[in-house]
């Protein structure tokens, strides 16, 4: 990162990146930009673990008999897969990447109201990722990312203590970005930022810490119950002596239908930043995307059942939760209504980011759509526990939420590095992505439809044609992520320079320079106009600094 | 900063915290069904309120940060409440054993 | 300042948020097996002692109470006060940890320490002994986890005595006390509502 300097043609002004050096001055900084491109580096890395274990998934579906692995290997296979990118790569991703590292500027502060706090956060997700890390090296952990109980806190012989005590590690880093954001949000808003005028994106980063609050510890403590009756022998979940394996799947559905929303908040968040840029218009109906990011917040703590329906939980519950999922759809949709109608006659231009954001748009829909097929209780008996499932969330997880992220992660790219990436390959990763997703994904819906279970190393011989399908779109799916890897890093060294602005976006993060200064803003800004102010503006800024 | 509540409110609320206490213990000891359990967590809620609004100062705080402690309470009722609607409606009809 | 303490004492209130959810879990837990066997836990009331249950809630109840003072006088800057009812919140947290200990070694004689398998006997009603197990589990674990944020407490206090004696505290910063003071208060209304979920449940009993 100090390679700039390296060239005779650039004069680098003082920036995050350059003002201090040394892995001093990185492992104990209290910059939330620095704090962020740690981040970035760690869930990185494991996402591409993550997503090793999906390869080896997909190699043993290549063929309908079980003959890559044994059925155990292979329920270890989908568990870490699970686990790894639940917890260690889609929880975290853009608020502790993107989140940390624009939402104080957005808000024209100077940093997080904790940063001590925040670097704490990062040291406690490593820790966890190395107690996540240590249950694969051990011998990996078969229980599914679930760890529904009996089988994870009495009858599986894997290292489940350990992967609970990972997930448990990271809750808690989670807990405090969270924490953070909020206090934030609410406290250090630049003089002239009002809850009305702040980015769409610090809304969402809003609502999912709120999330991240109130669900994480319920998570925390039913593994820890599942841990110490591991641990203790003793019966909480057993049935053996009294225990209902059903309350454990309450408390953890809790959480993890929640934390799915806290995934997927971020994202849009994103959208809302990239459909506006990149239509050059301001977006439609501010209020309520900034409201449904609220209300998918609240709402989504309210539909945990419609993972249960067929686990033996009352039929009256069943009727309650299946209601109610219905109606966490309608936020998310008007959201998807809001972003075309910001587009309608914009000034629509195609580069990698808005790429990206497209391609959200169009999956998330297919993935929300396919949500409500499952949250008809009818439906849902029939192809719960198929591949109708697993296609279902990986469009809205890959489809949406990592669609958001690489979109996010191009349009920012510049503001964080100060270069800029090649626009052709990221043009064409787009595009390799988007082909590759569907391609992987789509024959699944067909697959669960016509009965392939989930969690099965083998399948009946018809799937078969389906399943090589799938495997091949997850190489070209695979390939579509390791080109951004390469080019970005070969930008850090040769990519252009990034001026202040390269999308000539409206925000206050891009009216500072790229890197942006260590303290953000040479003066608190004071704002005078509303988010987005794009289309009908004159070229004149109307930021004013004092 | 905000007002803080003086020496002879806390010892006053401390004093009524402690007769509470009194109180639940006596109360457990009269056999009053399915009661006992909801007078005791009455009590309760009534000495959580005394030690959040007086020893936490919840009175003089935002309205923001009332907010946030209400809706501690209110999620961990979602949690309790929705949990316990599948188990209230098990047996309720013999169509929901057909599972 | 005035946004660092505002800023400080809503972080302290959300991260209780996070603690009430937290507590709330095991709370949920456990009134739904307590509606579920009901009969079996009441049969546990008899190995509860109330006595030292209710001596526990009104030493925290003290605690609070000079924790609060001790609040107040770090706000109107007065260190030796502030030092003295520090101490006394310590000393009346130790005593709370030193009967939760005698309660534990108790169970431990009676045999109903249902932990590594072991050290649990209920041949006295032992038509219910699968559940008043599950009862003693969370007996323990909600206890154990409280008694553990006590033990964090105290450490807290110990940490913010050492700064009052150094001087840190005057009328115009005292937000660690603050701060602390609202962990303090909540680890209290933990215990406030364990008390009679835990101790005071069944048929009348006689307690004294």
């Amino acid at each position: 990162m100090s390679t700039a300097l390296q060239d005779p043609r650039v004069v680098e002004s003082p920036n995050y990146l350059n003002q201090e050096y040394g892995w001093r001055s990185w492992l104990f900084t209290k910059d939330h930009k620095r704090i962020a491109v740690l981040y970035i580096i760690s869930i990185t890395v494991m996402f591409f673990i993550g997503g090793l274990f999906a390869g080896l998934i997909r190699l043993e579906l290549l063929t309908p008999q079980g003959d890559l692995v044994n059925s155990d290997t292979y329920n270890k296979f989908f568990t870490m897969h699970g686990i790894v990118m639940v917890f260690f790569f889609l929880i975290p991703s853009i608020p502790a990447t993107l989140g940390n590292f624009f939402v104080p500027m957005m808000i024209g502060a100077k940093d997080l109201a904790f940063p001590r706090i925040n670097l704490l956060s990062w040291y406690i997700y490593i820790a966890g990722a190395i107690f996540a890390l240590a249950a694969i090296v051990l011998g990996g952990v078969d229980t599914g990312w679930t760890f529904y109980t009996p089988f994870s806190s009495t009858y599986s012989n894997t290292f489940v203590i350990t992967a609970a005590v990972g997930v448990f590690i990271a809750g808690f880093s989670s807990i405090l970005t969270g924490l953070n954001f909020i206090v934030t949000v609410h406290k250090m808003r630049a003089p002239g930022m009002t809850w009305g005028r702040l980015p769409l994106f610090v809304w969402a980063n809003y609502a999912t810490s709120l999330i991240q609050v109130l669900g994480t510890p319920v998570v925390a403590i039913t593994l820890a119950l599942v841990g110490l009756e591991r641990a203790f022998h003793i019966g909480i979940f057993d049935p053996a002596i009294g225990g209902d394996p059903i309350l454990f799947q309450h408390m953890f559905w809790f959480y993890s239908h929640p934390a799915v929303y806290i995934m997927i908040l971020p994202g849009m968040g994103v959208i809302s930043e990239l459909v506006t840029c990149f239509s050059r218009k301001a977006v439609f109906g501010y209020p309520f995307i900034a409201a449904s990011s609220l209300g998918i917040a609240i709402i989504g703590f309210l539909v945990w059942g419609h993972h249960m329906f067929v686990t033996g939980m009352s039929m009256y519950a069943s009727l309650y939760f299946s209601l109610l999922t219905m109606l966490v759809a309608v936020p998310s949709a008007i959201k998807v209504f809001n972003w075309t109608a910001t587009m309608f006659r914009g000034s629509i231009s195609f580069d990698t980011p808005m790429l990206y954001a497209f391609g959200f748009i169009g999956l998330f829909t297919i993935g929300g759509l396919t949500g409500l097929f499952l949250a008809t209780l009818g439906v849902d008996v029939h192809v719960t526990d198929t591949y109708f499932v697993v296609a279902h969330f990986h469009y809205v997880m890959v489809g949406g939420m990592v669609l958001a992220y690489l979109g996010g992660m191009h349009f920012w790219w510049p503001k964080i590095t100060g270069r800029m990436y090649p626009e052709g390959w990221g043009r064409f990763a787009a595009l390799l992505v988007f082909a590759g997703f569907n391609l992987t994904f789509f024959p699944q819906f067909i697959t669960g439809y016509l009965g392939q279970p989930r969690r099965y190393h083998a399948y009946a011989p018809e799937f078969q044609v389906l399943n090589v399908m799938s495997s091949a779109g997850a190489s070209v799916l695979g390939l579509g992520y390791v080109i951004p890897l390469i080019y970005f890093l070969w930008s850090l060294k040769y990519g252009p320079i990034a001026g202040n602005n390269p999308w000539r976006a409206k925000g206050l993060e891009w009216e500072t320079t790229s890197p942006p200064p260590t303290f953000n803003f040479e003066k608190t800004p004071v704002v005078t106009e509303e988010a987005y102010a794009y289309a009908g503006q004159s070229t004149h800024e109307k930021v004013e600094l004092t | 900063m905000h007002s803080i509540p003086s020496v002879r409110t806390y010892v006053i609320v401390w004093a009524i915290l402690t007769i509470m206490t009194f109180v639940t213990f006596y109360v457990a000891q009269i056999n009053l069904g399915q009661w006992n359990v909801v007078i005791a967590l009455l009590i309760a809620f009534f000495k959580m309120s005394l030690v959040i609004f007086f020893f936490m100062n919840l009175k003089a705080e935002s309205p923001l940060t009332k907010l946030f402690a209400a809706g501690g309470f209110f999620w961990m009722a979602l949690l309790l409440g929705q949990t316990f609607i599948d188990y209230v409606s098990r047996n309720w009809m013999p169509l929901g054993k057909m599972w | 300042m005035e946004q660092q303490f505002d800023s400080a004492t809503l972080g302290m209130w959300v991260f209780l948020l996070t603690e009430i959810m937290f507590f709330g879990g095991m709370f949920c837990a456990y009134m739904i097996y307590r509606s579920m066997y009901s009969e079996a836990f009441a049969s546990t009331s008899q190995y509860m002692n109330p006595k030292f249950g209710a001596m526990n809630t009104a030493v925290l109840i003290v605690s609070s109470l000079t924790m609060a003072l001790g609040v107040r006088a770090a706000r109107m800057g007065q260190q030796k006060a502030l030092q003295m009812f520090l101490i006394f919140t310590m000393i009346f947290g130790l005593a709370f940890l030193v009967i939760k200990g005698f309660e534990y070694h108790e169970h431990w004689v009676d045999m109903k320490v249902p932990l590594f398998g072991g050290h649990w006997d209920y041949s006295e009603a032992p038509q219910f002994a699968r559940q008043a197990q599950i009862m003693f589990c969370f007996y323990f674990f909600m206890t154990g986890f409280h008694a553990l944020h006590m033990v964090v407490g105290v450490g807290l206090m110990t940490t913010i005595l050492i700064m009052a004696r150094r001087g840190v505290f005057s009328k115009a910063y005292f937000t660690p006390v603050e701060i602390s003071g609202l962990y303090w208060h909540f680890v209290d209304i933990v215990w406030i509502f364990l008390f009679p979920l835990l101790y005071l449940i069944g048929r009348t009993k006689q307690l004294i």
